[in-house]
């Protein structure tokens, strides 16, 4: 059977490509954001996981208004990045794992979430810049199954559905026969606003206890509506909801082995967890 | 809005409302994901617009660049952010605009979210 070894949550800015592509690595604006990962890669090489399971939310690159899903699986045998419109630098493509995916949407759906099924995924800056931060060289020693999340057009699923995709998610990979070992991270946040006269909202204190709620009080951000959570963390900040569906998607005991917390990236609240799997 | 919906200041929820009033906007934002696409707006704007179906309000914040009106319009962030990206604008520079801040003031006032 396969088995869940951990899971990653990380933000995931456009201009993170820019600085990547400029290799602003050790720029004093950049340097408290990158030094986050550099322990989070040392654990990947010892825990060498062979599939990852990626949460996202698309931009407006694979999806648009005329057909919006409110959860989407791929289940392509490769994943392709593309112009996003501003010109970072697109990254090389990322190898599938078909069999995990029809695995997950086989169960998925058997657990009543009625997902999308995507046999051609185009994967935008959320999927690909966590990539590179992890694997630096973008040569991708992991197969990956990427999961959508609707964060453009609101209703957006809840919170608490979040959490419990998260959980039929993590049903899927422990029913998968292969002896595999698997990765699971979501993408987004932490607070940030980019839209409205609110522009630049950021909450700290909320970042920080929803980052720590991650670990002893996992279903803490549940108890929130989706309105009151964009009133707390900005109309983007909303994206913690990818980190809800990882974290759903983890055992009920995890050990924080790292994390880091900094404000600004862009106009974002940059926030990294590494959490490794117990019992 | 409809009557009780949660009004949050400074902000406008990008709901089925905006979805339905903004489509044409949003959709001519999203074509702009393709460069042949951005230099065929930049070549001759109103010819491209008309292509879209803007309605006058869309078409005049297009024409004033002004990111609250295009929000007021029915433009998502998400599809804007790609016609701010023909102009070379990052986010701050769009934070600026809506706050009527100065790039370097809307910067700072990041920064002291740091507490």
């Amino acid at each position: 059977m396969a088995r869940i070894i951990g899971g990653i949550t990380t933000s995931h800015v456009p201009a993170i490509g820019g600085a990547i592509h400029k290799r602003l690595q050790d720029d004093p604006y950049w340097k408290p954001f990158f030094d986050g990962y550099p322990p989070v890669r040392q654990w990947l090489a010892q825990a060498r996981p062979d599939v990852l399971v990626l949460i996202y939310n698309d931009h407006g690159l694979n999806f648009f208004l005329d057909k919006m899903p409110t959860f989407a699986v791929g289940a392509a045998p490769e994943y392709h990045n593309a112009d996003e419109g501003w010109g970072i630098p697109t990254l090389p493509p990322f190898p599938g794992d078909q069999d995990l995916s029809w695995h997950m949407i086989e169960s998925l759906v058997a657990d009543e979430f009625d997902i999308v099924t995507c046999q051609e995924m185009l994967v935008d800056h959320a999927f690909t810049l966590p990539m590179a931060l992890l694997w630096p060289d973008q040569r991708w020693p992991v197969r990956v199954v990427p999961v959508v999340i609707n964060t453009v057009q609101a209703p957006l699923p809840s919170a608490s559905r979040c959490f419990r995709f998260g959980q039929a998610i993590g049903r899927a990979i422990q029913s998968w026969e292969a002896d595999q070992r698997v990765l699971v991270m979501g993408t987004g946040g932490l607070s940030h606003q980019l839209d409205g006269t609110r522009a630049g909202h950021i909450n700290k204190e909320f970042d920080l206890k929803f980052m720590a709620s991650m670990i002893d009080d996992p279903k803490w951000a549940t108890q929130y509506s989706n309105e009151e959570l964009v009133e707390l963390t900005g109309t983007q900040g909303i994206e913690l909801l990818m980190w809800l569906v990882a974290r759903g998607a983890l055992p009920d005991k995890v050990e924080k082995l790292h994390s880091n917390y900094h404000i600004p990236i862009s106009n974002t609240a940059s926030g990294l967890m590494l959490m490794e799997s117990r019992g | 809005m409809k009557a009780g919906k949660r009004q949050i200041p400074g902000t406008t929820i990008f709901d089925g409302a905006q979805a339905r009033k903004g489509y044409a906007l949003n959709k001519m934002c999203f074509s702009f994901n393709d460069a042949a696409n951005r230099e065929a707006f930049l070549r001759d704007e109103d010819a491209y617009c008309a292509k879209y179906g803007l309605n006058p309000q869309q078409r005049e914040a297009i024409r004033a660049r002004n990111v609250l009106q295009l929000i007021e319009a029915g433009g998502n962030a998400y599809y804007l952010a790609k016609f701010a990206g023909i102009f070379g604008l990052d986010m701050q520079d769009i934070g600026a605009q809506q706050t009527g801040m100065t790039k370097e003031q809307f910067k700072a006032m990041l920064v002291a979210a740091r507490g």
